[in-house]
């Protein structure tokens, strides 16, 4: 392996890893922000969107991300919707972690006993306080693992990204290996910087997991 | 006396399994009314179709003159002047002594927060808990769970209070410790419907005894002495017996 060659490439990856990271969090705060208010739906049963939802979710969770993203990329402009390549990929993104996010959220929305709610209702809060103040932040703490794990889970995913031309790190390690042939050295960096995104999210994931546990179970 | 909670014809069925017949009561403001029967009576449905947790299938039931309706807006309201509380305590794990005191009095009733934590403080001084204020639920034992509970749900100011067996997790020192604070209660002249399995502490609190088996009230007295020395009906005795071994 050549070390010359290792850091005249670094510049390179560095730019593919800040476009990852954009495309990849604005997709996985899409991602939140469906499952949350898809869980919310199927947690009050609101009739027909939740079976809406259900299509969604089965939908999104039972194809490929990159059929999903060439749907987005190449057949919506023939049907006159045209988008940038970096919007399809934070859709392709939110939209396949929106399905996974609901299934967590609402799993973690089931492990609160019924007589929380009760509990509160009885107290006068109403449907929404109820869901805000007691089940939600309870949920929460239940849910953290899985959500470390659909976190890791997309951004990994983010290499499909490559497919659409968008200069990611996987596009640019095939790209520096078509044109130089630095095969072991492009691959060595790719592994490298992979983990560098990733590792920070399994880090403050576990810290996340404590201190929301620490009401409920201590240390 | 002013007639606070009116029961009239109330009927529940769970599928076609009939849980309550055709109940009749009227609770006097002030009154303390203790619930008995044998497990499985409907005492519990009953005390849950109050405050409207369950749903009714014939017959209305009025706190203060207003309709309980479940699925009315109206019930927000209701439950303000109806507190409950539960056997497995039901405090919020995520929030500390303090926080689930305040929470329904701020944010349903959005009284003034300092307000609403000195009088908190200044109720939990009542039951001995004033320095659990900041633990949270885990640290403390079922009978100071119970009492918070108990707090909790004083704050909101109800005129009247449901307790759903609310010993029957403890052991014997931590039930009286409740029951010590259900009794200063009904002294202080709260309205407190109570089902209970403890038969000294039912006597010793009652003003009326009702008597509940298979969904309907069997017995019903004002003489809470003479219904535990020798209650009318043959099922009140058969079930006071099994409380005595001799």
């Amino acid at each position: 392996m050549d070390k010359d060659i290792l850091v005249s490439y670094i510049p390179l990856y560095k730019n593919a890893l800040l476009l990852t990271l954009k495309i990849g969090w604005q997709g996985i705060g899409l991602s939140m922000i469906i499952g949350l208010a898809g869980a919310a739906v199927l947690h009050f049963k609101v009739k027909v969107i939740k079976n809406i939802v259900g299509i969604y979710v089965e939908l999104f969770r039972n194809t490929p991300l990159l059929v999903q993203l060439f749907f987005i990329y190449f057949a919506l402009p023939k049907i006159g919707v045209n988008i940038s390549a970096e919007i399809c990929g934070m859709l392709g993104i939110g939209l396949l972690g929106g399905a996974y996010m609901i299934e967590t959220f609402r799993s973690g929305l089931e492990t609160i006993p019924v007589m929380q709610s009760e509990s509160a209702l009885s107290l006068g809060l109403d449907k929404r306080q109820t869901f805000l103040y007691v089940i939600l932040p309870q949920a929460f703490s239940a849910v953290v693992p899985g959500l470390t794990a659909n976190i890791i889970f997309l951004l990994k995913e983010t290499s499909v990204f490559s497919t659409i031309s968008l200069m990611d790190l996987m596009f640019t390690a095939k790209d520096l290996i078509g044109m130089y042939a630095k095969t072991i050295e492009c691959l060595f960096l790719l592994v490298v910087f992979y983990f560098i995104m990733i590792l920070p999210v399994s880090i403050i994931g576990m810290i996340v997991e404590r201190k929301t546990r620490y009401a409920e179970f201590g240390d | 006396m002013k007639e606070l909670l009116k029961v009239k014809h109330l009927h529940k069925k769970f599928g076609e399994n009939v849980v309550l017949n055709d109940i009749d009561l009227v609770v006097n403001k002030g009154e303390v009314v203790v619930v008995i029967g044998p497990s499985g009576c409907g005492k519990s449905t009953f005390l849950r179709c109050l405050n409207g947790l369950e749903k009714v299938q014939g017959g209305v039931v009025t706190v203060d003159g207003l309709p309980v309706e479940p699925d009315k807006k109206s019930i927000i309201k209701l439950r303000q002047k109806i507190g409950m509380v539960f056997q497995s305590y039901e405090l919020f794990p995520h929030l500390s002594v303090i926080d689930n005191l305040i929470l329904a009095p701020t944010k349903v009733q959005k009284r003034n927060k300092e307000e609403v934590i000195r009088e908190a403080i200044e109720l939990l001084e009542k039951v001995n808990l004033v320095e659990k204020k900041d633990f949270f639920a885990r640290q403390l034992s079922g009978g100071q769970k119970q009492r918070v509970a108990i707090v909790r749900a004083l704050l909101m100011h109800p005129d009247i209070l449901l307790f759903d067996e609310v010993t029957a997790a403890l052991d014997p020192e931590m039930v009286h410790e409740v029951l010590q604070t259900m009794l200063n209660l009904a002294k202080s002249g709260s309205t407190m419907i109570i089902v209970t399995h403890e038969m000294n502490f039912a006597r010793a609190i009652a003003d009326r005894i009702l008597f509940f088996d298979k969904g309907e009230i069997v017995e019903q007295t004002d003489d809470v002495k003479a219904f535990f020395e020798k209650p009318k009906t043959k099922r009140a005795q058969r079930f006071l017996s099994t409380f005595s071994y001799s």
